[in-house]
């Protein structure tokens, strides 16, 4: 698709849609969003720099193979899930939370560290389905 | 002390990395696992054995569920545990002699070190949940080492026969588990004991016994189910060792001396066990007059020797539990010394048919040292151990409670053939002329030979002085029993009974040696009734099984999505429809209804009109994109009804999947009418029975009572418990964050399915 209307919207909103799925990846626990619907969102953002740009300019621009990413997503999940093992000895997927609310955020805790392995496991999952049928279409 | 059963899975992971330099020259260094092992349980001896106490150590592991590791310290779990790392030391010394150079020594160290590990938990565990998980690591572990030859395809197929055969066991043991564990209240072998609960009283106490004879019979070896011991033997000989003398099959025998407090006494306990222990010792002593294969004959003798032990645990009196126990010891160190000599003999000359070696005293004097020791002991001849433990024997059957005179005369037959065995391992390679020539023979190095010599001079130490047997052996039998009890072990008793039976015994043995010559045409003739065996008909069961299997996935294997899906939506309207219509709870109340408003009604609309451009349009682009105006809209009937949540997830993923459709539009063929109207007409009916079916399930779901228990503790607690005001992410990720673990985890797989799917580029070969 060679259009310069759709490759200069999608300059702009790729980022714009990225830091939108990482509002929802945040605000999730108080609010409608969540790691899940985040890294969709992210992924969406990437498929449309692929329609306006191709596969390849938008594999170079996510340098690593976003199989990588469903690993790292499930590791972060699996350490938030066993840090209160390790930290405080409860069982695990024990939440713990820090004393005090970050500014902007709110209370931190291994839930949102689980969250964000739910993120970059979806965002993982799905680029790369859709980056191997594109490829291969 | 749960570092020292964990040690063995510890040494296996540092392996990974350091295999490398542990199988080269330095691999004996492995042995040091099993030594220091040995030492730390021999350092347990004063207080177990001297001052008779237990030790015990807890961990908790799962509190909840009553599973902990506590591991109790008994005298039987002592005599398990020295034998399980002494002869574990001798074997990975063993071992590193006689695989030196092989590839993959680091892994076999491993899965020795680990089966050592699981072994250990086994015997030392209290709780029966955790005693099924070692039991059940414990086959698995055999199975690597049973097929670690694995380019042989004999080794996979013996691999496999014991894993099928010992797990059949573990699902057993897990049933009787269970049976145990509700009807006792708790998983603790030491809380049933001193509960009192009178298993033999319960109504499913036959089951609970059918339960845990299948799975001790399986393990153990037992007739019918025997065959797989044979088959092990494809494994390297260490391995053999190991399995045959200390670990494995003894550990179906460990279960049964451990549960005959819980679940003896009773006839049916004891008849079965020495019914079937009769036959297994019988059947497996008479089975090694037909082999020529060393371990061949070792094997059978094995089995033999395992019916012996669940003959004497189902005779049950003191005196026979006593001469169990001391068996056990005894069987342990001869077959020890005859599998490492056999194994000696194959890596010395290459072969180990039995009718092709003769007179290796020449060269290897040390080995038939060993031999002969092994053979002595086995044979029972004083002043071995061997003998002593005849001697318990023969002294359990004359006083068993009935029929002693029967029990006496099969225990003297099955001693008898199994003396022969032992010669012909431990004593006729040796001796006799020669037909060997010097060249042939490789020497053996100082490894090989000096485990076998070291644990055959143990059985002449041990038989010599009767009381380091006596002090080993009495806290056993007290903690099978229940109440001390201080047996009377010695050499020389005078000229009685007992001592006549021996000499019987080592008399019409020593003739059957010399008069019967082990050959191959007796092995084959044995084979010619093969197809009454259980190991045939376990294989044809197998087969059939397998074409069975084959047959039924054929039929619903069609390959094509369209067929699946037809089956799956037929099997659920079929199963779903006979019980709404079996038990009709629809009802509607129309005045309770909301009006609709003019935003649902449009959608409701655009939603009916993008169903049917779907399904009538001709053009796949234009029925891809009114299936996502669809999805849109069911987004907007979330929103409408109050889960903003699930409308913005189910956007996110519509869009993906049109995009989806789209990418793979191009790959598929033009949209032709691809089926007729008689298809068409019959997925029409499929799909509006199963909306229908739907609507009902919907309607019956209003009817029942609503309980909103659940709704106000997660309302009540999202906050309080998890500081999360969002309901829904605080159940994703926190309350309920094990399930969206696994999701995203099935998400990876498929992702790599995908991937694999489509990347796969066959080679021509491999194209069926």
């Amino acid at each position: 698709m060679n259009s310069l209307i759709l490759r200069t919207g999608a300059k702009y909103i790729l980022p714009l849609l990225l830091i939108f799925s990482v509002f929802l990846l945040l605000r999730g626990h108080y609010l409608p969003g969540g790691g899940f619907v985040g890294g969709l969102v992210a992924a969406v953002g990437f498929v449309l720099y692929m329609f306006a740009f191709g596969l390849d300019e938008t594999r170079a621009l996510l340098h690593i193979h976003p199989g990588y990413l469903m690993p790292i997503g499930l590791s972060l999940a699996l350490l938030s899930g066993f840090s209160p093992v390790i930290l405080t000895g409860e069982p695990f997927m024990t939440s713990i939370w820090f004393e005090n609310p970050v500014p902007v955020i709110g209370t931190i805790g291994s839930p949102l560290f689980f969250d964000m392995g739910v993120y970059l496991v979806v965002f993982g999952v799905s680029l790369t389905i859709l980056f191997t049928i594109s490829e291969e279409a | 002390m749960l570092i020292a059963v964990l040690l063995g899975f510890i040494h296996a992971c540092v392996l990974i990395p350091t295999g490398r330099f542990l199988k080269g020259k330095i691999a004996v260094l492995n042995a040091a696992i099993p030594i220091g092992l040995f030492i730390y349980f021999c350092s347990f001896i004063p207080e177990v054995v001297t001052s008779g106490n237990v030790v015990r150590a807890n961990f908790q592991w799962i509190p909840s569920f009553g599973v902990n590791l506590n591991f109790t310290l008994d005298g039987l779990s002592l005599i398990f545990a020295l034998l399980i790392t002494g002869i574990g030391a001798l074997v990975f010394l063993y071992t590193s002699a006689y695989l030196k150079g092989n590839a993959h020594l680091d892994r076999f160290y491993g899965y020795l070190s680990m089966f050592m590990a699981s072994m250990l938990g086994l015997v030392l565990a209290d709780n029966l949940i955790s005693i099924l998980v070692f039991w059940e690591l414990t086959s698995i572990m055999s199975f690597f080492l049973i097929g670690f030859k694995n380019y042989d395809e004999g080794s996979r197929r013996a691999a496999l026969t014991s894993m099928g055969i010992t797990g059949l066991g573990g699902v057993l043991f897990l049933a009787c588990t269970i049976l145990i564990g509700s009807i006792g209240g708790s998983y603790s072998i030491q809380e049933l004991l001193s509960s009192q609960i009178l298993f033999s009283e319960h109504p499913y106490y036959a089951l609970i016994l059918f339960f845990i004879f299948g799975a001790a019979f399986t393990k153990s070896a037992q007739f019918p189910f025997h065959f797989w011991l044979p088959g092990a033997m494809k494994a390297p000989t260490p391995v053999s060792t190991y399995l045959h003398s200390a670990t494995m099959v003894k550990a179906g025998i460990y279960l049964l001396l451990r549960m005959s407090p819980l679940l003896g006494g009773d006839p049916l306990w004891n008849n079965t066990l020495m019914i079937v222990g009769g036959v297994t010792m019988l059947f497996g002593a008479f089975h090694t007059l037909f082999r020529t294969d060393l371990k061949g004959i070792l094997a059978y003798s094995t089995i033999s020797a395992l019916g012996i032990l669940v003959f004497l645990i189902g005779i049950g009196t003191e005196a026979a539990i006593l001469a169990a126990i001391f068996f056990i010891l005894v069987h342990a160190i001869y077959k020890a010394t005859l599998f490492l000599v056999a194994g000696g003999i194959d890596l010395a000359i290459g072969t180990r048919d039995v009718t092709q070696i003769s007179g290796l005293r020449k060269w290897l004097i040390p080995l038939s040292i060993a031999g002969f020791l092994g053979a002595l002991a086995n044979a029972g001849i004083p002043p071995t151990i061997g003998f002593l433990g005849k001697d318990l024997i023969y002294e359990s059957t004359l006083h068993a409670p009935n029929a002693g005179s029967i029990l006496t005369a099969l225990s003297i037959v099955t001693n008898i053939l199994l003396l022969y065995a032992g010669f012909v391992v431990g004593i006729k390679p040796f001796f006799r002329k020669t037909s060997h020539e010097e060249t042939e023979i490789r020497k053996s190095p100082f490894l090989i030979w000096a485990p076998a010599v070291l644990i055959g001079a143990a059985g002449i130490i041990f038989g010599i002085f009767p009381s380091l047997g006596q002090s080993l052996v009495t806290p056993a039998v007290s903690a099978i029993l229940e109440h001390s009890y201080t047996p009377n072990i010695q050499l020389w008793h005078g000229f009685t009974f007992i001592l006549l039976l021996s000499a019987i015994t080592i008399g019409t043995g020593f003739s059957l040696y010399f008069i019967f010559r082990p050959s191959r045409k007796k092995e084959e003739t044995i084979a010619k009734i093969d197809f009454i065996a259980p190991k045939f008909l376990t294989d044809l069961f197998v087969v059939s099984f397998g074409r069975l299997s084959k047959i039924w996935t054929r039929l619903f294997n069609s390959g094509f999505v369209r067929y699946y899906i037809l089956i799956v939506l037929i099997f659920i309207i079929g199963i779903l429809g006979f019980k709404l219509f079996e038990k009709p709870v629809i009802y509607m109340d129309l005045s309770t209804l909301k009006d609709v408003s003019t935003f649902e009604m449009g959608t409701i609309l655009i939603m009916i009109l993008s169903i049917i451009i779907t399904v009538f349009t001709s053009s796949r682009l234009t029925a891809i994109a009114s299936l996502g105006v669809l999805g849109y809209a069911f987004c907007i009937i979330f929103v409408f009804y109050g889960a903003p949540d699930l409308a913005m997830t189910q956007f996110a993923i519509d869009t993906l999947t049109v995009i989806l459709f789209v990418l793979v539009l191009y790959r598929l063929p033009k949209y032709l009418m691809l089926s007729d109207t008689r298809s068409r007409i019959r997925d029409g009916i499929l799909s509006i029975a199963f909306g229908v079916l739907i609507t009902f399930i919907c309607l019956a779901v209003l009817a029942e009572p609503f309980s909103r228990e659940v709704t106000s503790y997660y309302a009540n607690y999202a906050y309080t418990l998890a500081h999360g005001k969002n309901v829904v992410n605080v159940i994703l990720v926190d309350f309920r964050g094990m399930d969206t673990m696994v999701e995203i985890t099935v998400l990876a797989i498929s992702a790599i399915g995908v991937y694999s799917l489509l990347k796969l580029q066959m080679k021509k070969s491999e194209v069926d």
